[in-house]
């Protein structure tokens, strides 16, 4: 089914938002998931049905910025 | 107190904006902001915030200038190689505006000190490195009721927003709680091309004289990334998140406090950071 990620159309065959996960080998501690513009609980990510024309967000922790830490 | 003449020449080109104007110029000189880190991210943001004529910059930076630091953290030169950051940019600040005071902290912001510090200003802007400040200047800016912008880079993507406490949403309202150790790397373990920190920095910078001056609309309740390999930027609506710890409806961080990063339990070599 075609869905949305981060603004781009895929065609995906996971129906859990954790076996997407899985198959794009992201870590769910690593990432904040918006679907259909509602942030996901943590602890339901793994559970969080997947349907038809969902628009999903994946946000990225990005630590950067000063030298050395 | 009225600009001198050599001052009225100097912020000319901003004068000449009917959005700024000689009081709008005024605003920017009686400004004061804290800018957390003199790094990558910290060294466009103040090299920036003094030519625009900001009248007061607090700086916080506990480390000293290293080599490979001037790949991208442009506010220092070979010669300050081993010197206080902070130090160091005062110095490049003060020989491009003398009109701006600089404050520098030589130091690590920590959950002691940091209301005390932000309290003195009314705008601060993440330019650091690690999470656990991160988290801190958040959490910090919230108890503090100060204005913040968020910014972040790693490898060739980077992100800010802006946050105005109990407005818009928070860092927390999209990122709960610390990652893991391990799971996120750092520009260190993993890179970062240097002129994304000029580029996100400069936004950052931007962002906070829209504040000051009063014009446009914030970045709030929207992320903006950048993705340089792509040359795409892209935003993303968020709103305040009514679970979040902070300032959600039932918050459970009600004091001030650097959380600790737990030890990750998996291998983070095994599930590379992947992203879009
Ligand atoms: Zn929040």
């Amino acid at each position: 089914m075609f869905v949305k990620i981060n603004g781009k159309k895929e065609d995906i065959q996971e129906t859990t938002l954790g076996a997407l996960l899985k198959s794009k080998k992201i870590e769910p501690q690593m990432v904040s998931v918006e679907l259909n513009d509602q942030m996901i609980d943590r602890e339901n990510i793994n559970d969080t049905l997947l349907q038809k024309g969902d628009s999903l967000e994946f946000l990225f922790f990005m630590g950067g910025g000063s030298g050395l830490s | 107190m009225a600009f001198t003449e050599e001052q009225l020449v100097r912020y000319s080109r901003h004068i000449i904006l009917s959005e700024v104007g000689g009081k709008g110029q005024k605003k920017i000189r009686q400004a004061k902001v804290l800018v957390v880190g003199a790094g990558g991210l910290g060294a466009p943001i103040s090299l920036y915030l003094a030519a625009a004529g900001i009248g007061t910059i607090g700086l916080i930076d506990g480390d000293a200038v290293d080599l490979t630091n001037l790949q991208r953290q442009i506010i220092h030169h070979t010669a300050d190689i081993g010197r206080p950051k902070v130090l160091s940019a005062q110095e490049k600040i003060k020989d491009l505006n003398p009109d701006v005071e600089v404050i520098p902290y030589q130091k690590l912001l920590d959950a002691e000190n940091a209301i005390e510090i932000f309290n003195d200003y009314e705008y601060v802007i993440d330019g650091t490195d690690n999470f656990p400040t991160k988290f801190l200047i958040n959490d910090a800016s919230y108890f503090a009721k100060k204005p913040l912008i968020h910014g972040g880079i790693l490898r060739f993507d980077g992100q800010l927003f802006t946050i105005i406490p109990d407005e818009s949403a928070c860092y927390r309202c999209v990122f709960p709680k610390l990652p893991p150790q391990g799971v996120v790397p750092s520009c260190q373990e993993a890179g970062v091309l240097g002129a994304l920190a000029g580029l996100i920095g400069t936004l950052q910078a931007t962002e906070v004289l829209k504040l000051i001056l009063g014009v446009g609309n914030p970045l709030t309740n929207r992320i903006l990334t950048y993705h340089a390999l792509q040359t795409l930027f892209r935003e993303i609506a968020i709103k305040k998140n009514p679970s979040c710890p902070l300032c959600g409806l039932d918050p459970t961080i009600k004091t001030l406090e650097m959380e600790v990063q737990e030890v990750c339990d998996f291998d983070p070599l095994e599930t590379a950071h992947k992203d879009h």
